[in-house]
């Protein structure tokens, strides 16, 4: 106790510099949320590979479909909306343009069982080739494990947008602070000392910090973005009123679209989809049309919302083109962004998201995401190597802080990636007709994540990093062999037929765990060197090896 | 002076409570002030609010003043609210 007491006195003391208490609000705002940034950072790193993730954890469907002609994917959409949800409300169309989008799938609500729609509301992949529902297993696939990066899962929005908000803001002060203490941020940046304890975690967390920096503060910033209305809401009261409708006003005016209007109950057929298709292209050229959002179809006020394509434009938002529904004029073209602070707002969300991204910069995204990864571990691991040494060197006994840390640390770096290769594990051994099986896989992460924290800690903490990393490494290594022995879509099969998002699955996930393997023995080795080479006692407090 | 116990706790308090409200009340005003539409002062808003709340932590985390920062955040908070209204009724 005492000890805590002179600790927190130098760390904190009263009258100081500013890289000085700029160090402190560093250390401790970078602390709090840290692992829940570490598993924000591995999954949100991994989103930017989210739908080629869906489709290998959906092994049954065909190629994507992406570059069929608009005018031959419409006419099946339309078709299958006809047969499925006569009556609806709502047809929203989306076509295969790019890798966002692999298939032609169709979302319909309120469709009229009278009619004889089978559900009022639904979502289908459909097969252009045939116009038949594609069928696969049930998966949360590439796009739960997006979603978790700021879903946090198991938590009601109520409390998962306050958390992932003060997380994203402690993370935001912690790069501001960051910033202000490495004033030799350029130096500092071709600086790497190895093998020196703490100075080396520093200079790696520097480099991985300073390189990506542009990154890392803008996709904090961005991210906080996405959370503004619900974080700040007196900020839009201010401008619409507190009661219930006020949050939903001031939603309307700023993101619908002009021109949506009731039903007006009058039966009138739904003009040609090809002369609307036909004239959006007109406008933005051709098979740049990301979707078709038809509202009262068959109705006298049926409306059609013709998005455009996000490949050409980094913002989030997009051109819009508002048909009227029965007579085929248009009423509305819409530019991506109706003012400046829109554009803003949506380039930000446009940059986080990375949609536009086509092949080379996607894999820049997700090195970015890797080097945020690394930056958030070695802070990490740099505050309690640091306090070790210190234990060391005062030959006092390390605090129950200190440990807890330390364990935390292990469970998290290293168990995240042995529950998300468990992720995929369900995926291929879970039965097809498993009940729930979705939900399944993602207990199998959170489960396999929590047994990794329970190993971490009742296991001395060197050796756990290396049976963890191990574990992790084996894991993901393993994947592609999983993979071989349970589907027919395996590298044998999807390297000759160029399948490249499958083999890219199966290859990145080698890659991975390989990565893991060699850290594990990496640190395995040095394990074996401090028990040769210390004597008994020095080593055991070297290695936190406590009895 | 010496900074933890309750001290630590009420500057802690000052800068994730008492920076919230000035933020808020920060992106309600400068929103009305940049920008002409409701709807673009409130989008506005949100963007500098997150700016504000960040620089006001790591103000607080420098001064280390706790009773500073609370006469702060609440006089400016109160201020802003006020002027923003103001804004508000014009608009």
């Amino acid at each position: 106790m005492s000890r805590r007491r002179s600790d927190s006195r130098a760390a904190t003391p009263a009258k100081a510099g500013f890289r000085q208490t700029m160090t402190w609000l560093h250390t401790w705002v970078g602390l709090t949320f840290i692992w829940l940034l570490f598993f924000v950072f591995v999954t949100g790193t991994a989103g930017y590979f989210d739908t080629e993730i869906d489709r290998w954890m959906q092994p049954e469907l065909p190629p994507a479909q992406i570059g069929v002609d608009a005018s031959d994917s419409v006419p099946v959409l339309l078709n299958h909306a006809r047969l499925v949800a006569p009556g609806a409300e709502q047809w929203f169309l989306s076509l295969p343009v790019d890798r966002n989008q692999p298939y032609a799938s169709l979302f319909w609500r309120g469709a009229d069982p009278e009619q004889g729609a089978q559900q009022t509301s639904g979502n289908a992949l459909i097969d252009l080739r045939d116009g038949a529902v594609l069928q696969a297993r049930d998966t949360g696939g590439g796009q739960l494990l997006y979603q978790m990066h700021w879903r946090l899962h198991y938590l009601s929005r109520n409390y998962s947008d306050w958390i992932i908000t003060l997380a994203t803001m402690f993370m935001f002060v912690a790069i501001i602070a960051g910033v202000i203490i490495h004033k030799r941020i350029f130096r500092d940046f071709f600086t790497f000392r190895p093998g020196k304890g703490q100075r080396s975690w520093l200079d790696a967390h520097n480099l991985l910090s300073v390189a990506a920096l542009p990154f890392h503060l803008m996709i904090t910033y961005s991210g906080l973005l996405f959370m503004g209305f619900s974080f700040m809401p007196l900020v839009y009261s201010a401008y619409y009123g507190t009661d219930n409708g006020a949050r939903g006003e001031f939603f309307a005016e700023v993101f619908d679209p002009p021109g949506l209007t009731a039903a007006a109950g009058e039966a009138a057929p739904l003009v040609s989809l090809a002369l609307v298709v036909a004239e959006a292209e007109q406008h933005w050229g051709e098979n740049r049309v990301r979707s078709l959002d038809i509202r009262h179809p068959g109705d006298a006020n049926a409306r059609i919302f013709v998005h455009e394509n996000a490949e050409q434009t980094v913002a989030n938002s997009e051109g819009l083109l508002v048909f009227d529904g029965s007579n085929g004029s248009l009423i509305h073209a819409l530019p991506s962004a109706t003012s400046t602070t829109k554009r803003i707002r949506d380039v930000s969300l446009g940059l986080h998201e990375g949609l536009f991204a086509a092949p080379v910069l996607r894999w820049l995204y997700f090195f970015s995401g890797v080097l945020g990864t690394g930056m958030v571990a070695t802070g990490m691991v740099m505050w309690t190597v640091k306090r070790r040494e210190q234990a060391v060197r005062t030959r006092v006994p390390p605090s129950a802080g200190l440990l807890l840390v330390e364990k935390l640390n292990v469970g998290t770096i290293a168990g995240l990636f042995v529950g998300i290769a468990a992720y995929f594990w369900a995926n291929r051994l879970l039965p097809v007709d498993f009940v729930s099986r979705a939900d399944w896989e993602a207990h199998a992460l959170f489960l396999t994540w929590a047994a990794m924290l329970l190993h971490a800690a009742v296991r001395p903490t060197r050796q756990a990093w290396v049976e963890q990393f191990a574990l992790g490494g084996l894991a993901f290594a393993a994947l592609p062999v999983l993979n071989w022995l349970t589907t027919d879509r395996h590298l044998g099969q999807s390297v000759p037929a160029q399948d490249w998002v499958l083999a890219g699955f199966d290859l990145t996930v080698l890659a991975l765990g390989l990565t893991l393997l060699v850290i594990a023995g990496y640190l395995a080795s040095r394990l074996g060197y401090v028990n040769r080479h210390l004597p008994h006692d020095a080593a055991a407090s070297t290695l936190g090896v406590s009895r | 002076m010496d900074m933890h116990g309750w001290r630590l706790i009420s500057l802690i308090a000052a800068g994730l409570l008492g920076g919230y409200a000035f933020a808020s009340a920060a992106g309600v005003f400068l929103g009305g002030v940049l920008t002409g539409s409701r709807s673009e002062a409130a989008m506005t808003g949100h963007l500098l609010g997150f700016v504000v709340y960040a620089a006001a932590i790591v103000w607080v985390a420098h001064t280390r003043r706790p009773g500073l920062a609370w006469l702060v955040f609440v006089t400016g908070a109160i201020t802003l609210t006020l002027a923003g209204q103001a804004l508000v009724a014009q608009s």
